[in-house]
């Protein structure tokens, strides 16, 4: 929040500097299992955002102090790249991204069946490649669809999205400048069938109202954002789709010859 | 093919996708319910068998189970155990008493040592998946020369075939020994350049596992490569 709202980011007509209504979002694509080498994998591009989820797992944990005997921990590593803003970000874990680290891996962890999978750990990292405003929603939209590419047992995917306040109006999917100099910004993440909210941070003000309306305005998206997900995760198996002969679970005998 | 096209409806499903509403199927492997509605929990094949609902997995990690045959490497070694990977995210401990040979306290490097990859069984898991693995059973032993390959565990049931089919018609056409773990994990032994021709049917199955006559498809290459090679090899002799 550059706190200085006296620059005029919403045209009279409702037209946001990137030609954008209120509430729209940036072209978003999303492709599933573009790294050969992870066990799952996704690449988003959410407006200018390009970011890179790799996941792997479940593998044994190390360091051993930190197994849990009953579950699988989820660890998540976001990081932005070098060339990914405009000055060269200096790289290394910062406080910013040791935050946003936190908070997805806790996001994901309450939709993976970490139950399943005891003393084991699920790494999820995160490379954000270009960054303009609202990387830790594209990062962990991208996650959940890598970790469901790698075939993770999970209640739902987490599409995510970020609402914010720009010339006192709310605005869906903060893209750069508004991000900088608009008066609030509101990360959601959610399993959109059931409702449930999975990330929520807010940095600015809002009035009771916008708040509520801003959720509105990004529960709507995230269903949308969900559809593309899904889509993404299809294509990918679409070659499965044809198979007419079984998968089926044949008596795997060993067979010696 | 007849046989295999008798599979009933086979549709992807994805993590959350509703799989059963009524209640009158109950929830099987790969599936969880909440407010009394099955929903797939991987990404996987959604198949129905006797009343319950599963999702057959098109990927993941291997899970140890009870029984399961397994080709493992030893990584470690103790005064009375090995201690072998078997490609799952779990390390598996092979007693000394699990081993059809007399072996004394801090003699275990003379029969087995690290690297040695071996044939075994899965013993028993417990609820935290701390696995034993035994080699007590005919049929298991340390596997002496042949060469290993790695595919997805997912993949094995297609690589076997329905009642061994696949896996048969490798072995009898590039007259190699063969042998599937369920971890994933496959031993070839035999002419290296049948070995070859072994591993790339095995990696055409592995690519094209959902796809429509396989078996055909892969018969018909190792037709085209296998034919010849006994011809050369009466030449060089």
């Amino acid at each position: 929040m550059g706190g200085n709202s006296n620059v005029k980011l919403i045209s009279d007509d409702g037209i946001r500097v990137d030609g954008r209504r209120v509430d729209e979002l940036r072209p978003l694509r999303i492709e599933a299992g573009v790294l050969k080498r992870a066990d799952g994998s996704a690449y988003v591009e959410f407006g200018k955002n390009k970011v890179l989820a790799a996941v792997y797992g479940p593998r044994e944990c190390h360091p051993r102090h930190m197994q849990n005997p009953a579950k699988a921990i989820v660890q998540c590593k976001y990081n932005m790249i070098a060339f990914s803003v405009s000055d060269r970000k200096r790289p290394g874990p910062d406080r910013r991204s040791v935050e946003i680290s936190k908070i997805i891996s806790e996001a994901l962890d309450y939709v993976v069946f970490t139950e399943n999978f005891p003393r084991t750990s699920i790494d999820v990292y995160i490379e954000v490649l270009q960054a303009n405003a609202g990387t830790r929603c594209a990062g962990l939209t991208a996650a959940s669809v890598a970790l469901a590419d790698a075939g993770i047992p999970m209640k739902d995917l987490v599409p995510s999205v970020a609402v914010g306040k720009v010339n006192d109006q709310v605005v869906l999917d903060l893209q750069k400048e508004e991000d900088n100099f608009g008066q609030a910004d509101l990360p959601i993440a959610m399993i959109p069938r059931t409702g449930e909210i999975l990330l929520l941070q807010m940095d600015g003000h809002m009035t009771r109202a916008e708040f509520d309306r801003a959720i509105e305005l990004g529960v709507g998206a995230c269903k949308r954002i969900y559809e593309v997900q899904k889509d993404a995760l299809a294509r990918r198996y679409s070659m499965e789709k044809s198979a007419e002969d079984a998968a089926e679970d044949a008596p795997a005998e060993p067979q010696e010859g | 093919m007849n046989k295999e096209d008798q599979g009933s409806s086979r549709e992807v499903v994805l993590p959350g996708d509703l799989l059963d509403s009524g209640g009158r199927m109950k929830a099987g492997a790969g599936t969880y319910t909440q407010d009394g509605k099955v929903y797939a929990a991987q990404v996987g094949i959604k198949s129905v068998k006797s009343n319950f609902v599963n999702v057959i997995p098109l990927g993941g990690r291997y899970i140890p189970a009870p029984g399961d045959s397994i080709i493992g490497k030893v990584v470690d070694i103790g005064p009375s155990n090995w201690l072998v990977d078997i490609n799952s995210p779990y390390p598996a401990p092979l007693h000394v008493n699990e081993v059809p040979w007399r072996v004394d306290f801090g003699d275990t490097a003379r029969f087995m040592n690290v690297g040695d990859t071996l044939l075994a069984k899965i013993l028993m898991v417990d609820e935290t998946k701390r696995v034993q693995v035994t080699m007590k059973e005919q049929g298991l032993r340390k596997l002496q020369g042949g060469q290993i390959m790695e595919i997805s565990y997912s993949k094995v049931p297609r690589v076997i075939g329905k009642g061994g089919s696949m896996i048969q018609m490798i072995k009898n056409m590039t007259n190699t020994r063969i042998f599937v773990g369920q971890n994933g994990r496959i031993w070839l032994d035999g002419d290296i350049e049948n070995i070859v021709f072994a591993i790339r049917a095995i990696k055409m199955i592995e690519e094209n596992a959902q796809t429509a006559r396989l078996t055909e498809r892969v018969k018909e290459y190792l037709e085209s490569v296998c034919k010849p090679a006994p011809a050369e090899g009466t030449e060089s002799r």
